[in-house]
């Protein structure tokens, strides 16, 4: 304090006298800063040849660090570094835009499978073939789910569908079996239906949830995402009107979530879903809950429940340097190894992709087998329309929405949606 | 107070009696000194400047010449993005949801401002009466500003669930409506419920910036008033409103502005459904942008948005032009 104030005159002097010089100086040189940093802020990152990057949507505590284990392994293995970056799933996709106009995009680049198709289109990736990376002993289904234009871009460790829990107490209680097709699944709801309990959720959201549900009632029925006006279509649509016209489907379907569907289930609002497995690790937490899994009904006994294959998928990101594209792909390789393909499934209660190791994880938890079963006959949502899915999705989201409120017919619905898919095609 | 330095420091140098009996010399100094201080002038602006034209510039001229490009995700590849002329505008134009999420856009900012400055200046004119508790209540009525929008539209979504949302059952209980209201869930309702959401929302700040305005009112005009034996109504009409007229229209410019652009609080409420019942430019644009990827229209409805501020930050300029100017 003492020395400070000993010293505080002269130097009051001194900025007096500098004072215009400085008066200019200092606006100046903030304004240099301002564009300096605007500047330096679109620069690239020069790589590092010995760190690769993987790029995913693990934000969830128990994902990330699953994630985090098997890199450490790999990276042990391939003598190299891997680290991973994550970032919420609604935000990797512009995520990974912004990265490549910066030229600083991952090495390895994990996108939801629905999203392969609108970044292989932009020439955002590398042929899987062409870094080393076979296709060999995966199912068809899920090899179609990561290629676009029957190339194939994206290697899934597991995959994921959907499936209908039942609380067996209450399907035990009213003395009623786990419906196989659609009529036995409107008498049985109809019949699970008492007091506040629905006899079944589902999620008709308007977003990407509710479409992906709304695909197994559709394909099974013969339906297909590029005539979405289809007779078929609408019959499933109709299915859905009737589950809410019994009273056995809540109308607040419109407005959940899966996870909502899931609340609902596990608050004893719904004696059944449809759900996927990515909510086992929830349901097991409720120990007084005792459920049990089985294959989505079809429209008529005998027919294949086809259900939509999710999950995502590594992808080798088009980086320009094919020396380092080739060493992402031994990275993919690894990650998606036989081993790393069960260890993942088996945490995350997903079924592998490939063959031998869905066998196994078969094996070791049989009461899931009828996820792998509705995994075989699984379809990809884009294998046909390509990057044309997020605008289908919209199209047919706005419509059953509208056909399940009575806004307007099942028909008008479905034949708008169809306009509207294909418009600006 | 910038006015009046810059004048009484322009003043000095111009004195008359200064500059009269001096030479040459001096008049060049003076307009050396002059320049310079121009140029100081200018350097304290250009920080201003330079950030405007950077951060709110170069975006808005971007996205305006984005509207006219195809705009797709292979742009941010290979730097290309070619011109198609008016092809986003019109199918922006085309497409029917534009014409249904602009009218929404319109109603829920008229319904929100109705409702957030009809019942924020009711109850800031109540707080500015002395009361017992008055701090913690008025506290208390902050708390929708403090919470996270995301946060309270996930929680309103829980309440206005229509068969567990606690606003049917406590409906029911006091005897009104069956319970089953469908708040949510359906279209010709969604929209008005998302809007009362946001009237909540809004209320606080209303609230707030008003009942300071009302604090500036100075006592004596209600003294007079009552000498001349005013009704609350009259003095109400004729000293409240106008002494608060600038505040008001801050308010009210503000609240438009955050209205019109509202995107948030309806991807957590109803991500634009039921139907598309919820839809507005801000859902519109979002969803172009970052869900079908096509960021050409994306923009084409930013710039409407834009343009709607725009010709609304107009009016406000032109309202608050100091009078007699």
């Amino acid at each position: 304090m003492t020395a400070d104030s000993s010293d505080a005159a002269p130097r009051r002097r001194r900025r007096s006298a500098g004072r215009t010089v400085r008066r200019r100086l200092i606006p100046l040189s903030v304004t240099l800063t301002i564009v300096a940093t605007a500047g330096l802020a679109g620069c690239s990152q020069e790589r590092d040849p010995d760190v690769y990057t993987v790029l995913n949507s693990s934000t969830d505590e128990s994902f990330h660090r699953w994630d985090a284990e098997a890199m450490a392994r790999c990276s042990k293995k391939l003598g190299i570094t891997i680290e991973q970056q994550s970032v919420p799933a609604a935000q990797l996709l512009t995520k990974a835009l912004r990265m490549a106009s910066s030229k600083s995009l991952p090495d390895v680049l994990q996108l939801d499978a629905s999203q392969v198709p609108s970044f292989a289109a932009a020439g955002g990736l590398v042929p899987l073939e062409e870094v080393g990376v076979s296709d060999s002993g995966i199912p068809e289904g899920i090899v179609k789910f990561g290629s676009y234009d029957g190339t194939y871009y994206g290697a899934a460790r597991s995959v994921n569908t959907l499936a209908l829990f039942y609380n067996k107490k209450i399907l035990d209680k009213a003395g009623v079996e786990v419906p196989t097709t659609w009529d036995e699944l409107r008498t049985t709801a109809k019949d699970l239906t008492r007091g506040k309990q629905y006899g079944v959720a589902l999620s008709a959201g308007g977003a990407e949830d509710g479409v992906f549900q709304f695909m197994p009632f559709m394909w099974s029925n013969g339906g297909d995402e590029t005539d979405l006006d289809s007779p078929e279509a609408a019959e499933a649509l109709n299915f859905w009107k009737s589950l809410i016209k019994d009273r056995s489907l809540s109308k607040s379907t419109v407005n959940w979530t899966q996870a909502d569907v899931n609340d609902q289930f596990m608050a004893g609002n719904a004696a059944m879903m449809i759900n996927g497995p990515w909510q086992l690790e929830t349901l097991d937490a409720q120990k007084n809950l005792d459920y049990g899994i089985a294959t989505i009904p079809v429209p008529e006994a005998g027919d294949d429940s086809v259900a939509p294959l999710g999950g995502a998928v590594l992808t080798a990101s088009n980086t320009g340097d094919s020396a380092r594209e080739k060493k992402a792909g031994r990275v993919i390789n690894c990650l998606t190894s036989r081993s790393e393909q069960t260890d993942y499934a088996l945490k995350s209660s997903m079924v592998p992709a490939n063959e031998q190791a869905a066998a196994e994880w078969r094996r070791q938890v049989p009461e899931l087998s009828s996820l792998a079963n509705q995994v075989a006959e699984g379809r990809s949502r884009t294998a046909k329309i390509g990057d044309r899915w997020p605008t289908v999705s919209l199209a047919l989201q706005s419509a059953f929405q509208s056909a399940l409120t009575g806004k307007t017919s099942t028909r008008a619905a479905l034949e708008q949606a169809q306009e509207r898919a294909t418009s600006g095609n | 107070m910038s006015t009046t330095t810059a004048s009484a420091s322009a003043a000095r140098p111009a004195d008359p009696k200064a500059a009269q009996p001096h030479s040459d010399e001096l008049r060049r100094r003076n307009s050396r000194n002059r320049r310079n201080r121009r140029l100081g002038q200018w350097g304290f602006i250009a920080p201003a400047v330079a950030f405007m034209l950077l951060f709110f510039g170069y975006p808005l001229v971007r996205n305006i010449v984005m509207s006219f490009q195809d705009y797709s995700p292979s742009t941010f590849f290979n730097g290309e993005a070619p011109f198609n002329g008016l092809d986003n505008w019109r199918a922006v134009f085309e497409d029917g949801l534009f014409g249904q999420a602009l009218w929404h856009t319109l109603v829920f900012t008229a319904g929100s401002l109705l409702g957030q400055f009809c019942i924020g200046l009711a109850l800031a004119v109540f707080f500015s009466r002395k009361f017992p508790l008055n701090g913690v209540l008025r506290s208390l009525i902050l708390l929708p500003w403090l919470v996270p929008m995301v946060v309270s539209g996930v929680v309103w979504r829980r309440i206005l669930d229509q068969d567990t949302g606690v606003l049917n059952s406590f409906l029911h209980t006091i005897g009104l409506g069956d319970g089953s209201s469908p708040w949510l869930t359906s279209p010709s309702m969604a929209l008005f419920s998302v809007i009362m959401v946001n009237i909540w929302i809004g209320i606080p700040f209303n609230m707030v910036i008003l009942y300071g305005g009302l604090q500036e009112i100075p006592r004596e005009l209600y003294e007079a008033a009552s000498l001349d034996g005013a009704s609350a109504w009259r003095t109400f009409r004729s000293i409240t409103l106008p002494m608060l007229r600038p505040v008001i229209t801050v308010v009210l410019v503000l609240g438009f502005m955050s209205t019109v652009k509202i995107l948030d609080l309806i991807l957590a409420l109803t991500d634009g459904g039921p139907a598309d019942a919820t839809q507005t430019l801000g859902t519109l644009t979002y969803q172009q942008s970052f869900v079908e990827l096509d960021f050409g229209a994306g923009a084409v409805v930013g710039n409407i948005l834009i343009l709607i501020s725009a010709v609304f930050a107009v009016f406000y300029l032109r309202a608050n032009r100091p009078e007699g100017k």
